[in-house]
């Protein structure tokens, strides 16, 4: 086990139906750091980010095996506290999906349902978290309005804010970039890059170039298997595995 | 094919200037408002107060959604949310077949099951019924709109992307919360419509609630009480007393009256559904 590790997963199998999704993942994802999952679309990247936190209990079909570590705590057994667990990890999703209330609701959502209810509390962190996702000074003067009203890049950085507010030690990223224009995807990739000194960040993409802008630690993955992970340097600069080295190479096909 | 096409765009604007022609008779006598707030209704003498009617219709509708926009709610979130997808399955074919019941049978049964047990509902309050009430052509009308509105709701919670159950759950809310927070808000808009399509399919069934209801022209005061809704006057009635011509205007001022409460509840829920549904 490496130093610093902070989710261990070990012999994770998952199938979907009668196809292997995830096959014998044994990986650990460093703490602190910055960790892309990388790979071709359809590799199960954003399968295995969502069994981090058992959001793959929303598929019935969905049977999984193994067993995911945070610190001593088994994610995906049974009688974890599921709930409690997803609170210490925050989600971004492919295209950003906020809330169906207004800006300000939408930051105080976590918060509420954890039983902060008093306004200046609540003000205060809302302008924290947004000025954390440099999202405030556009919207200081409209937290009433809906956040549907808000551009894309906003709202992704909304939904960033939001992930945020209660306090998360994991950010769970689903190609967090990829509905975004050249310019939100920038400002989104640079919050991620100033971030990771506070938390532990799961991104996955199939880009490789974002991958090398912003990565510590790479796991790279094909058709549910991980090929090769270790440290972005090392994955960059000298794979070990053929196919890993056609991917990061641009040969791959 | 354009002909075909401009006659069903016609069509409800032919009925509506129908009925305005052959009603405007009564309205050379009396005031809209006259004949609407007067409970007065002897047509051998010419006098026409639309009140009871009004107010039974009204009672029936209210009632009849009442009872069914919850069992409608809890049913769609339990369906979509917490039932296996082949209890869905199941379930939606049922569902077709319910709307699909003639409401005749619905009226039969009212009239064996409903009716009977209304009139002991009424005795356990000490309140003597026949049965044949208000709150039987509700339960009818509820039981007969419930399928309508249940399918609406089922396709409006299976719509919201599996995301934002996603994103709420991810902050640690429950399930529960899930639900009551985030999805039946984004359903709102979805939900409000289903029950106004629900209300205007409710004022305007005729057979079934007119076995059920009475037929008593009174303003009922109670929900044990019998009524004469809208649409049973007209059907009742029309063809039997022609010969005096006050009475077939005003027949078609009730069916006036029908046709455009129906029509606004109609386009209100499909006005909601449209522009509510972004901004939330």
């Amino acid at each position: 086990m490496i130093n610093g590790t902070k989710i261990n997963i070990e012999d994770l199998n998952l199938f979907i139906g009668n196809n292997h999704i995830l096959k014998d993942i044994n990986v650990q994802i460093p703490e602190k750091k910055l960790t892309v999952i990388l790979g071709p679309s359809g590799c199960g990247k954003t399968t295995l980010l969502k069994s981090l936190n058992r959001l793959t209990d929303l598929y019935p079909e969905v049977k999984i095996q193994g067993s995911i570590f945070n610190g001593d705590e088994d994610i995906l057994h049974p009688k974890t506290e599921i709930t409690e667990l997803r609170k210490k990890m925050g989600l971004l999703a492919q295209t950003p999906y906020p809330l169906p209330m207004n800006i300000y609701d939408n930051i105080t959502y976590g918060l509420r349902i954890s039983g902060r209810r008093k306004k200046r509390f609540l003000n205060k962190r809302v302008e924290y978290y947004l000025r954390q996702v440099s999202l405030w000074d556009e919207v200081k003067d409209r937290l009433k309005d809906p956040a549907s009203a808000l551009s894309i890049g906003q709202q992704q950085r909304l939904c960033l804010a939001r992930g945020l507010s209660v306090d998360p030690d994991i950010l769970l990223a689903d190609e967090p970039t990829s509905a975004l224009d050249p310019i939100s995807s920038r400002e989104v990739e640079e919050l991620f890059v100033k971030l990771k000194q506070r938390y532990t960040i799961v991104m996955v993409t199939h880009i490789l170039r974002q991958a090398k802008r912003v990565a510590d630690y790479v796991i790279f993955m094909y058709l549910g298997e991980i090929i090769e992970h270790g440290s972005a340097e090392q994955i960059f600069e000298h794979p070990k595995n053929a196919l890993t080295k056609s991917y990061i190479q641009g040969t791959y096909s | 094919m354009k002909c075909c096409y401009i006659l069903v765009i016609a069509m409800p604007f032919i009925l509506l200037i129908g009925l305005l022609i052959k009603s405007s008779l009564l309205f050379g006598e009396k005031s809209l408002t006259e004949l609407i707030f007067s409970s007065e209704w002897k047509p051998m003498s010419g006098k026409f107060g639309f009140l009871p009617f009004i107010i039974s219709s009204l009672w029936v509708t209210f009632i009849s959604i009442i009872i069914a926009a919850p069992i409608c709610l809890l049913t769609a979130i339990y369906l979509t949310q917490y039932a296996r997808r082949v209890v869905l399955k199941i379930m939606q074919p049922v569902i077709d077949i319910l709307a699909g019941i003639p409401s005749v049978i619905y009226g039969v049964w009212g009239i064996i099951i409903i009716v009977p047990f209304v009139s002991k509902v009424a005795g356990w309050f000490n309140v003597h019924s026949s049965g044949y009430s208000i709150l039987a052509g509700a339960v009818v009308l509820a039981v007969m709109i419930i399928p309508f509105i249940l399918n609406i709701l089922i396709e409006v919670y299976r719509t919201i992307p599996i995301e934002l159950s996603e994103a709420s759950l991810s902050l640690g809310a429950t399930k529960w919360e899930t639900i009551k927070k985030v999805l039946t808000r984004k359903a709102f808009p979805g939900i409000i419509s289903s029950f106004g399509l629900g209300v205007s399919r409710a004022f305007g069934e005729t057979i079934a609630v007119l076995m059920v209801v009475g037929n008593v022209v009174q303003i009922p005061s109670g929900i044990f009480q019998a009524g004469y809704p809208l649409p049973a006057l007209i059907a009742n009635n029309y063809g039997e007393m022609l010969s005096i011509p006050m009475y077939d205007s005003a027949l078609m001022l009730a069916a006036l009256i029908l046709f455009i409460v129906v029509t606004i509840f109609n386009m209100g829920s499909r006005y909601i559904i449209i522009h509510y549904e972004k901004n939330i």
